[in-house]
C-alpha cells in the first residue's frame, strides 16, 4: 500500500470523520484517499477554496468533537499559521499533517509561524509501519491535550509502497469531550463559548480575562513540554565515538548507514527523534555524553541543530552535516538522501573529531 | 405657589434595585459596550429573539467574527464558536457538516466579511452551505475607530478617506448581497436596517425567512442589516438613522434580493 492511502486508512480507523485540504503535492494522495474512505463511514472530506478554508472548515468540525485533520504541505501549511495558533488559544484538538517537501518545515513545525505563545506535538514518522502509528496516537494526544497535533511526513513517505496491515490502536481512555457544541446548550442559561480570547461566557460564576486566559495556555504548554513523553529511537550508542541526529526519512537512511559502518568496525551510533516537540532532549543528551561529538543530518540549512546544541548545552561538538538537497521537481526528492553520500559524511566528520583535542 | 421638592437631605430608605429583569430570552443580563447609537445591538437583539420565536434554540450555534459585536460571543445564551477575522464561513461550514441537525449562523461585520474573508461567504453560497450568514454593515472599521472598509459609499468621509471615499483613488463599493443573490446557492439574500422602528420590524421579517430556510434545508441564506456607527462615521448619535437613511440605504438597497421559497 502506498503511503498517503495507509496515512488516509489509519486517520479513518483512528476515528477521524471530518477531513479538510486543498491539493498540492505531495499532501493531494491523502485527500484523494480521504475523499474516498470518509463517505462511507458516515465522515465528510471537503475540498476546501484555500488552506485558509481548510483549516477553517476543520476547526469548526473540531469544536463540535468530531475527530478532524487537515493539512497540506509547509508552503499551504504556512498560510494555516494564524488559525493553528487560535486553536491552541481555544483549546481545541485537531491533527495537521504536513506531507513537506524537503525538511525546510522543522522551524515551522516546532515552533511555529503564528502568532502568541503556543506550540503544538510534532510526530515525524520515518517509514509507514510508523506513520499508521503514529497518526492514530496524534488524535490521541490532540484530544488528551486539546491542542493541535502536526504529522510531519514528507514525499517517500507519502510515496513509497510498503505491506502493511492498518489495526485501529487503543491509546487508553480519554475524558468525554464536554466542552463541544451542538445548539442543546442555547438557551439553558449556560449556554457554551468556544473561544481563543475569552472563554467564559459574561455570566460566568469566574469571569476570565484576556491575560489570564493567555497565562493559562502558557501554564498548559509547560505541562504538555513535562507530560508528553518524547519518542526516540537509537541505536550503536555503545562505544559510539560519533552519534548522527536525524529524523524522519533521512533518520531512517541514517540508520541503515550507521548499521553498515559498525558492520565494517566504525564506532558511530544514531538518535532518530520521533517526537519533534517535545523533543527528546534527554535521549540526545546522554548519547552525547557517551561520544566524542554530535553529527546532524538533516535536508535543510540547519535547522533542528538548533534543538541538538540546547539538548548538548556545550559539552560535546555538534557538527551540521546536512544540507538543501532537491532534484529538479522541487518535491524534496534529495540527491543527498543517498546511502553512499551519508556515509561518505559520517565518515569524514568521524575523521575531523578523532583530530579535535578530547 | 410653591412647587414641591424631592429630599435629598438624607439618604434613601434602601439601596437601589432590580425590581425586575426585561432582558429578551438568550441575552445574558448585564451591559453591552458598544456606543451610544449603535445599531448593531437590535440586530443582535432581533436574530436571537427570531431564533427563540422559531423554536430552534436547542439546535443553535453562532460563529463569531472579529469586530465590536464580538462582545455579543459572550453575551447571548446561545452556543458560540469564536473565529478568527474574515474566517467565519469556514468554520460555520465544518460545524453545519460535522453536525447537519444543527442551526448555525454567522456574524460578520463588512470590514470583517467584505474585506478580510470575502472569499469564504462568496464560496459558502457557491456550495449552497445550509447556514446563515448575517453582515452588520455600517461602512466602517466600527472598532478601529472608523476606517474604510470595501462598503464605504463614494463621499463617506473616513479615517483614512479624510475628504470622503474618491472611487478614482479608493474604488467602489462592494454590494455584497446583490453579488450573493446572484449565486446559484443562495436560498435567500436580503437586506434590512435597524435605524428605525419599522426597519427594524422588516429585518426581523427577514431573519424569520432566512433562519425558517435554513431549518427547511433550502440552502444558503444571508441577512445583511445597515447598521448605525455614530462614533465611526463622526456625527451626533441622534443624526445616525437619518444619516444611514441619506447615505448607506441609496447604494445599499433595502429589501429581499432572493427568495426561492416565494419563487412560484
Amino acid at each position: 500500500m502506498e503511503g498517503s492511502e495507509a496515512i488516509a486508512e489509519a486517520m479513518v480507523a483512528a476515528g477521524c470523520r471530518f477531513f479538510s485540504g486543498y491539493p498540492m503535492t505531495p499532501f493531494t494522495e491523502v485527500l484523494e484517499h480521504a475523499n474516498r474512505l470518509l463517505p462511507p463511514v458516515g465522515g465528510v472530506c471537503m475540498n476546501a477554496e484555500s488552506e485558509l478554508e481548510a483549516v477553517g472548515m476543520a476547526w469548526g468540525a473540531a469544536a463540535t468533537g468530531t475527530r478532524s485533520a487537515t493539512g497540506s504541505v509547509g508552503q499551504g501549511l504556512s498560510l494555516m499559521q494564524e488559525s493553528l495558533s487560535e486553536i491552541c488559544f481555544a483549546q481545541l484538538p485537531l491533527v495537521v499533517l504536513n506531507m513537506a517537501r524537503g525538511q525546510g518545515d522543522y522551524f515551522q513545525a516546532t515552533r511555529g509561524g503564528g502568532h502568541g505563545d503556543y506550540r503544538h506535538i510534532v510526530v515525524a514518522p520515518a517509514d509507514i509501519a510508523e506513520a499508521v502509528r503514529l497518526i492514530q496516537l496524534a488524535f490521541h494526544l490532540a484530544d488528551r491535550w486539546r491542542n493541535p497535533v502536526l504529522f510531519l511526513g514528507d514525499y517517500y513517505l507519502a510515496h513509497v509502497q510498503e505491506a502493511i496491515e492498518v489495526g485501529a490502536l487503543d491509546f487508553g481512555p480519554l475524558e468525554a469531550k464536554d466542552w463541544a457544541l451542538d445548539g442543546s446548550s442555547s438557551g439553558s442559561g449556560r449556554a457554551k463559548l468556544i473561544s481563543p480570547i475569552i472563554p467564559v461566557k459574561r455570566n460566568a460564576p469566574e469571569p476570565v480575562d484576556y491575560g489570564t486566559h493567555l497565562a493559562s495556555i502558557g501554564t498548559r504548554v509547560a505541562a504538555m513540554a513535562a507530560q508528553v513523553e518524547p519518542l526516540v529511537e537509537t541505536g550503536g550508542l555503545e562505544d559510539a565515538e560519533l552519534v548522527v541526529v536525524a529524523y524522519g526519512t533521512p533518520g531512517r537512511y541514517v540508520r541503515y548507514v550507521v548499521g553498515r559502518l559498525r558492520d565494517q568496525g566504525v564506532p558511530v551510533g544514531f538518535v532518530r527523534p520521533v517526537t519533534l516537540w517535545p523533543f527528546p532532549s534527554a535521549a540526545v543528551a546522554a548519547a552525547a555524553e557517551e561520544a566524542r561529538a554530535v553529527a546532524v543530518f538533516e535536508l535543510n540549512s540547519g535547522q533542528m541543530v538548533d534543538d541538538v546544541r540546547l539538548a548538548v548545552l556545550g559539552r560535546r561538538p555538534v557538527h551540521f552535516i546536512g544540507g538543501i538537497s532537491f532534484d529538479s521537481s522541487g518535491f524534496g526528492i534529495a540527491p543527498d538522501l543517498d546511502v553512499d553520500v551519508v556515509s561518505a559524511r559520517i565518515l569524514s566528520t568521524l575523521d575531523q573529531v578523532r583530530k579535535e583535542p578530547a | 405657589m410653591t412647587l414641591p421638592v424631592v429630599p435629598s437631605d438624607r439618604p434613601p430608605d434602601q439601596p437601589a434595585r432590580l425590581v425586575d429583569d426585561f432582558t429578551p430570552p438568550l441575552i445574558l443580563p448585564g451591559e453591552h459596550h458598544m456606543c451610544p447609537g449603535c445599531g448593531e445591538p437590535a440586530a443582535m437583539r432581533s436574530t436571537v429573539e427570531i431564533i427563540d420565536e422559531l423554536g430552534l434554540t436547542s439546535r443553535a450555534i453562532g460563529v463569531f467574527g472579529i469586530g465590536c459585536y464580538t462582545g455579543f460571543s459572550g453575551a447571548l445564551d446561545v452556543e458560540v464558536l469564536q473565529a478568527l477575522h474574515g474566517r467565519a464561513p469556514s468554520l460555520a461550514t465544518g460545524v453545519k457538516r460535522a453536525r447537519p441537525d444543527t442551526v448555525v449562523f454567522t456574524v460578520q461585520g463588512d470590514g470583517d466579511m467584505v474585506n478580510e474573508g470575502l472569499q469564504e461567504v462568496i464560496h459558502a453560497a457557491a456550495r449552497a452551505e445550509n447556514i446563515t450568514c448575517l453582515l452588520l454593515n455600517n461602512g466602517v472599521f466600527g472598532e478601529t475607530g472608523g476606517h474604510m472598509t470595501a462598503t464605504t459609499v463614494l463621499g463617506q468621509r473616513t479615517k483614512n478617506t479624510l475628504e470622503g471615499r474618491d472611487a478614482s483613488r479608493h474604488g467602489y463599493p462592494i454590494l455584497i448581497a446583490d453579488l450573493l443573490a446572484g449565486i446559484e446557492g443562495s436560498a435567500y439574500v436580503a437586506r434590512g436596517a435597524t435605524n428605525s422602528a419599522g426597519n427594524v420590524a422588516r429585518t426581523r421579517r427577514m431573519l424569520k425567512a432566512a433562519f425558517a430556510a435554513q431549518a427547511a434545508g433550502l440552502g444558503f441564506t444571508f441577512v445583511e442589516v445597515l447598521t448605525m456607527c455614530p462614533t465611526g462615521w463622526f456625527i451626533d448619535t441622534a443624526e445616525a438613522p437619518g444619516y444611514l437613511a441619506e447615505h448607506l440605504a441609496p447604494v445599499h438597497a433595502i429589501g429581499v434580493l432572493k427568495d426561492v421559497a416565494d419563487d412560484g
